[in-house]
């Protein structure tokens, strides 16, 4: 091979449309936080709201292709006026999965979520951002007053039979996550919650990622070369696709470059993308960190005809 | 003339139960008997299943933990991604691999990846996780029906029977195809009953199916004092002896764990 060869930037085919997001709230939230990979804020039009006319004919594609779980974010789900009709029409074909701030909940709101919870055969999950055990610890990262808020969203979800996922992104020492645990777990036993899930990002994951964006070194990206041996189930963009008002997007870390939207269906994002952006190189070091359960190592069966025959639903499923 | 097969799967070392199954399931009509791998794990003494499995012919598919304990891998690739999971998960593993004949290593290391029936015409795909992953979890509330259409298409088959989660549910597909997991004989269902559980599948002359879920009683207290004997880990004893799970809990999707009390 030639150098020119191995320095390009690898093509990653979509082995597999098993997860599909739903950008629902744009680049719009409700809160402004320093670490946020998009930039997210009230005023961040770049990608909208989406309606529930825009959602369902997505979600109905998905169905075809046979896309196994499904993943709510923006910015702030909550704020979408029409989230709790695209929950509902997702939980009557499959799970869902909401990333929130839980600073917009009220009793209602949440009484309703838990309605279609139990009305479902499948998983309804709240993954929750809180970034610190207190508010010194979270609120200079999410905003003054994030932390009692979310917290008190927490409560509500609990008390409805919730277990909301607690996500926190590390900034500390990773020695200190023990005590990050503790002291986090106490804080929330005191509103009822006993068994918390708890999932912690790996640390300046993201914050690393926009001092990138400025500074384009010369070996700042995957390379060909790079991806031999490599396990390629850690990249978000080999098994999902993310959707926005504006069409369908490679994935969510990469929903508001322009060279990252592959088309307006599901269709024409079945081929695979080239890792040619900063942050690409992010998820090759660190891996997926947008699953629950976070990424599922290889030991893929060989199976005869597999290659020739690939678990990507490219023909729909038929019934 | 109906076809009836019991299927069962995660062993984790519980030969008390694996001998119970080798009784009940024929009493119940079973012709055949398959097993879905994960021999090992939890449980103590890990050649016990061994002799049993070879002296009633089981035909048994290849696990996770067979294909590590059998290749000499590091860890089990149960999938866990917590911790607390991991921390669980290795204890176990170090045990059992430190406890496992080398026959039984290379016994497993040949095992295949899946097993292929044919009953009364319908297509039966027995493998462990996911035809195409052996670790793939699929939970009963975090896979939608359309992705398991998917799979009984891409993979040729009518019935596709899976384990690893360790917890037993069924789907009869809108397509007509059904999804399995047969459960796990090697510790309870996180339901807190002390019971294990496998899966009878029958199909008539007309390919009609009828999937039954059965709940094995076994000498549980007997298991629970090898297992104290062996020093593992006191949380792996109180699920055998009170049905709940208390580890590897992170990676449960929200109902299943809620399910639990734990
Ligand atoms: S809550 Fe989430 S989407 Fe909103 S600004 Fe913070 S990180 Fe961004
Ligand atoms: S940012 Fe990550 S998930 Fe997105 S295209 Fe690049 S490698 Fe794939
Ligand atoms: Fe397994």
């Amino acid at each position: 091979m030639t150098a020119t060869d191995t320095d390009r930037p690898p093509f990653l085919p979509l082995t597999s449309l098993d997860t599909l997001w739903f950008q629902v709230a744009g680049t719009l939230c409700n809160l402004r936080c320093n670490h946020c990979f998009i930039s997210c804020s009230p005023q961040n039009h770049t990608l909208g709201l989406m309606k529930f006319e825009q959602f369902k004919p997505h979600l109905d594609e998905a169905v075809q292709y046979g896309v196994k779980e499904f993943y709510f974010t923006g910015g702030e789900p909550f704020i979408n006026p029409e989230i709790f009709e695209i929950l509902e029409a997702t939980l009557a074909v499959g799970p869902a999965t909401v990333l929130t701030n839980a600073t917009r909940f009220t009793e209602e709101k949440i009484a309703r979520l838990a309605g279609m919870r139990d009305a479902s055969e499948y998983s309804l999950e709240l993954r929750v951002s809180i970034d610190g055990f207190s508010p010194e610890t979270n609120d200079p990262i999410r905003g003054p007053g994030t932390f009692v808020q979310a917290m008190n969203g927490v409560r509500m979800l609990v008390a409805a039979g919730f277990l909301p996922i607690i996500t926190s992104m590390r900034s500390w020492e990773i020695h200190q996550d023990d005590e990050f645990l503790r002291e986090f777990k106490a804080r929330l036993a005191e509103i009822g919650y006993t068994r918390p899930r708890m999932k912690l990002l790996p640390s300046l994951k993201i914050g690393q990622e926009a001092k990138r964006d400025h500074g384009y070194g010369k070996y700042e990206f995957v390379t060909e070369a790079m991806m031999v041996g490599y396990d390629e189930t850690q990249l978000l963009c080999h098994n999902s696709r993310v959707v926005s008002d504006r069409g369908v997007h490679v994935c969510p870390i990469l929903v508001d470059k322009p060279d990252a939207k592959l088309g307006v269906t599901l269709r024409d994002s079945l081929n695979g993308y080239r890792l040619r952006h900063q942050a690409c190189i992010t998820c090759y070091r660190f891996g997926a960190l947008c699953s629950n359960a976070g990424s599922l190592e290889g030991n893929r069966l060989a199976r005869s005809g597999s290659e020739a025959n690939p678990a990507l639903g490219t023909t729909p499923t038929q019934n | 003339m109906t076809e009836r097969v019991a299927i069962f799967g995660g062993v984790y070392s519980n030969h008390l139960a694996l001998a119970a199954l080798l009784e009940d399931a024929p009493r119940r009509g079973a012709a055949r008997i398959f097993c879905l791998g994960d021999l090992g794990a939890f449980g103590p003494h890990p050649d016990e299943v061994f002799p049993l499995l070879r002296e009633a012919q089981i035909p048994v598919v290849q696990g996770n933990y067979d294909n590590s304990v059998g290749n000499n891998l590091a860890d089990c690739q149960c999938g866990y991604t917590d911790a607390k999971d991991n921390y669980f998960a290795r204890l176990s593993y170090d045990y059992t691999f430190a406890n496992t004949a080398p026959e039984n290593k290379t016994w497993m290391r040949d095992l295949p990846g899946e097993i292929r029936l044919n009953l009364n015409g319908v297509r039966v795909l027995l493998c462990h996780g996911s035809p195409r992953r052996m670790n793939e979890f699929l939970w009963e509330t975090t896979t939608s029906l359309a992705f398991l259409e998917r799979l009984c298409q891409d993979f040729e088959a009518d019935i596709i029977v899976g384990t690893h989660t360790g917890l037993h549910w069924h789907r009869a597909l809108p397509n007509g195809k059904h999804f399995i997991n047969c459960g796990a004989i090697g510790r309870p269902a996180n339901d807190g009953r002390t019971c294990v559980w496998y899966a009878l599948l029958s199909i008539d002359e007309k390919a009609s199916v009828t999937v039954e879920f059965i709940p094995l009683e076994y000498d549980h207290a007997r298991l629970a004092s090898e297992m104290r004997a062996e020093n593992l880990p006191p949380e792996f004893v109180a699920t055998i002896e009170t049905g709940w799970w208390t580890t590897c809990l992170e990676v449960l999707p929200m109902k299943e764990r809620a399910r639990g009390v734990f």
